[in-house]
């Protein structure tokens, strides 16, 4: 860059107009949503003559081309490996990005062979056919698509799985958007929607006589997960940790348990932005168990503890367990017995119960059922999506 | 580079010390007039970002607080009903037709102009601070997208309002919530970071020039080994700021003068009780020392 930069010659500019193009071409492959747009102010910008500067430059598109913190983080990398090689000078530099050419088949491999401009010209416009195909954010959408019936415990390959806790954790945010709908004009309730009544008023020659009212909108509900860490549950536990996470982000006051032999409040672990940092003070909050659920005992220890204090007539409990209890039935039902009481509804999620030929036959699921609000699947995201009507109805 | 160093130099004059990066950025933007999104945590300058950029232009600022539930009323537009209905009751004896009598109610005259309309109808491009736009429900965020990709607001009873001039528009998220890849894509990116010791230096000395060279230094190496605690709320350069008032209020000329009364001066760096309980009287004697 820094000899080109001194001499503003004409012709070179064009060409690195063709680099550039070739460098959005290759953000693209690096999962940047870039449109036509973008293409249009990358080359603005360029006729501001900030090309020429390398810092500029970078500065830029840094700004330009990114649209959230993990962009960012990832830039520098991207352009370094893009414009500069490791002896200094530019270069396309195709083989540093590896992703690239995994995605695009032999694309980057061409690109780096051949230096010459008109192929790089041809590949600047096959970028423009692509991308009008694949349509900018349009990526996202389709992988919610393809996982949302995919049952938890098929998902056995690490990114998958971060993919869905990913899924998951949003989904629970989203969840409080639409459950609480803001204040709607109605015919009564309990404040005057100034504006419609000024219109109904028109027909009456300004007098007010028929009023229009704002109704409150619906408080949200107060959300308390108690989860199931045993080791039967395993496999979801940590997408279910997730589902808290949004929960408690999303919901004010909510709050989260989880139990197997004891019952440990992990509502501060999982406030932990960092989710690394979440998953450290989980494991030693529940470091040396051992031994089958309890569900009954871990019950009467939350009504015991915590029962007075959070549960309250806004309260929905949400139970997210397999109902494998070693515990007595017994025991099980007079604590929820007792929670049904002060709670406004308790909720029973059955990661099983979406798979065939389950039946909730377990001791202690049968003893649980008479007395649930509802009683729901939790093995892929689509079921957890469901919940929120049936939630709003409660 | 000419042109950056002297922007640069601007916002400097207008007691903003921003990197040459994010120098760059506002410069391209006034380029591109596209929206700029300012993302990092709380604390760290972003709000102050749009008012330097009033101040530099010479241009007022509206600002739209963003909240749960914030409507399209209260940030476009919204009738003055009290004049309406007096206007109306003026009118009864009238005898202009039922129509005209309805357009003159709904007319300009009776129009209260919040933020967003106030933005597009002025004569000179303002700076528009979007703040918190992630404390907006997802409907509003839909809106505002209109908004800011054309640059006209339609009202009913009014017809479309087409923008005289485009404001340099600053949104500002806490990232409490995922924006929609849309808006993202609408606005330029800047990520906001806690500034170096260096920066976070200059920044204390340029607001506060009445302050020792001595207890800035101290001040400001105290707070960054604060932030690299395990606190649940951060300290920002905001933060700072008012410490270093306080301490200035207080007449100390350094840290390790006063350690009781430093800790009770905390309460400007220290927001939750449980961040309280975690630097005692040990752990605060300890940065005072780490920090010269």
């Amino acid at each position: 860059m820094a000899n080109l930069s001194q001499q503003e010659d004409f012709e070179l500019a064009d060409t690195l107009l063709d680099h550039l193009l070739g460098f959005l071409h290759h953000m693209r492959s690096n999962g940047f949503h870039l449109g036509i747009q973008e293409e249009l102010d990358v080359m603005k910008m360029a006729e501001s003559g900030i090309l020429l500067q390398q810092k500029r430059l970078r500065w830029g598109l840094r700004a330009l081309l990114c649209s959230c913190a993990d962009d960012w983080r990832r830039f520098d990398e991207l352009f370094d490996a893009f414009w500069i090689t490791p002896n200094g000078t530019r270069e396309q530099a195709s083989s540093y990005s590896k992703q690239m050419e995994s995605e695009k088949g032999l694309d980057g491999g061409q690109q780096g062979g051949g230096g010459d401009e008109a192929i790089e010209a041809d590949h600047a416009e096959e970028g423009d056919d692509n991308d009008a195909g694949e349509g900018g954010s349009k990526g996202g959408a389709s992988v919610q698509q393809v996982t949302a019936k995919t049952d938890f415990r098929q998902l056995s390959d690490d990114s998958k799985m971060r993919e869905m806790e990913l899924l998951v954790e949003r989904m629970a945010k989203k969840m409080r958007r639409r459950m609480t709908r803001r204040q709607r004009v109605q015919r009564q309730g309990n404040r005057i929607n100034l504006r419609q009544t000024i219109r109904n008023s028109l027909r009456y020659g300004g007098t007010p006589l028929e009023l229009a009212f704002m109704k409150r909108k619906k408080q949200a509900p107060r959300l308390i997960l108690l989860l199931d860490v045993s080791r039967s549950m395993s496999l979801y536990s940590f997408l279910f940790l997730r589902f808290a996470r949004g929960i408690i982000e999303a919901f004010k006051d909510s709050d989260a348990f989880v139990y197997h032999t004891r019952l440990v409040h992990v509502t501060d672990a999982l406030r932990e932005r960092d989710m690394t940092k979440a998953k450290e003070k989980l494991a030693l909050m529940s470091s040396g168990w051992s031994g089958g659920t309890r569900i009954g005992e871990c019950l009467q220890m939350f009504n015991h503890e915590y029962g007075r204090r959070i549960v309250n007539s806004r309260s929905i409990v949400m139970i997210i367990s397999d109902g494998y209890d070693t515990g007595e039935p017994k025991q099980l039902t007079e604590q929820l017995q007792q929670l049904k009481q002060r709670a406004r509804k308790i909720v029973w999620l059955n990661p099983l119960l979406g798979r065939d030929g389950y039946e909730p036959i377990a001791k202690g699921m049968q003893a649980a059922l008479p007395l649930l609000d509802l009683f729901s699947s939790a093995h892929n995201l689509e079921s957890l999506m469901k919940l929120e009507p049936e939630l709003m109805k409660l | 580079m000419k042109e950056l160093t002297v922007f640069q130099a601007r916002l400097a004059e207008a007691d903003y010390v921003a990197d040459k990066d994010l120098a760059a950025t506002l410069l391209l933007q006034t380029k591109l007039h596209r929206p700029l999104l300012l993302e990092g945590d709380a604390g760290v300058g972003k709000t102050e970002i749009a008012k330097t950029l009033a101040k530099i232009f010479g241009c007022p600022l509206i600002r739209l607080q963003c909240y749960e539930g914030l409507d399209v009323n209260s940030a476009v537009y919204e009738w003055n009903y009290q004049h309406q209905l007096l206007a109306i009751k003026m009118q009864e004896s009238a005898s202009d037709s039922q129509a005209s009598k309805e357009q003159d109610i709904f007319s300009e005259k009776y129009l209260l102009k919040r933020p967003l309309l106030q933005a597009i109808t002025m004569d000179k491009s303002p700076v528009l601070l979007i703040d918190e736009i992630d404390r907006a429900d997802e409907e509003f965020e839909a809106f505002l997208l209109e908004v800011l990709s054309d640059f006209q607001i339609t009202i009913p009873e009014l017809g479309t309002i087409k923008a005289i001039t485009k404001p340099h528009v600053i949104l500002t998220s806490n990232a409490t919530r995922e924006l929609s890849d849309a808006l993202r894509r609408r606005c330029l990116y800047h990520y906001v970071d806690y500034p170096s010791f260096d920066k976070e230096l200059r920044i204390i000395t340029t607001r506060m020039p009445e302050v020792s060279q001595r207890l800035a230094g101290q001040v400001v190496e105290y707070v960054q080994s604060l932030r690299k605690m395990d606190l649940r709320k951060i300290p920002g350069v905001s933060e700072t700021l008012d410490w270093t008032a306080a301490l200035l209020k207080l007449n100390l000329s350094s840290l390790d003068k006063d350690p009781e009364l430093i800790m009770n001066t905390l309460m400007c760096l220290l927001k939750t009780k449980e961040d309280h309980d975690l630097i005692t009287r040990d752990v605060s004697d300890r940065l005072i020392a780490r920090s010269g």
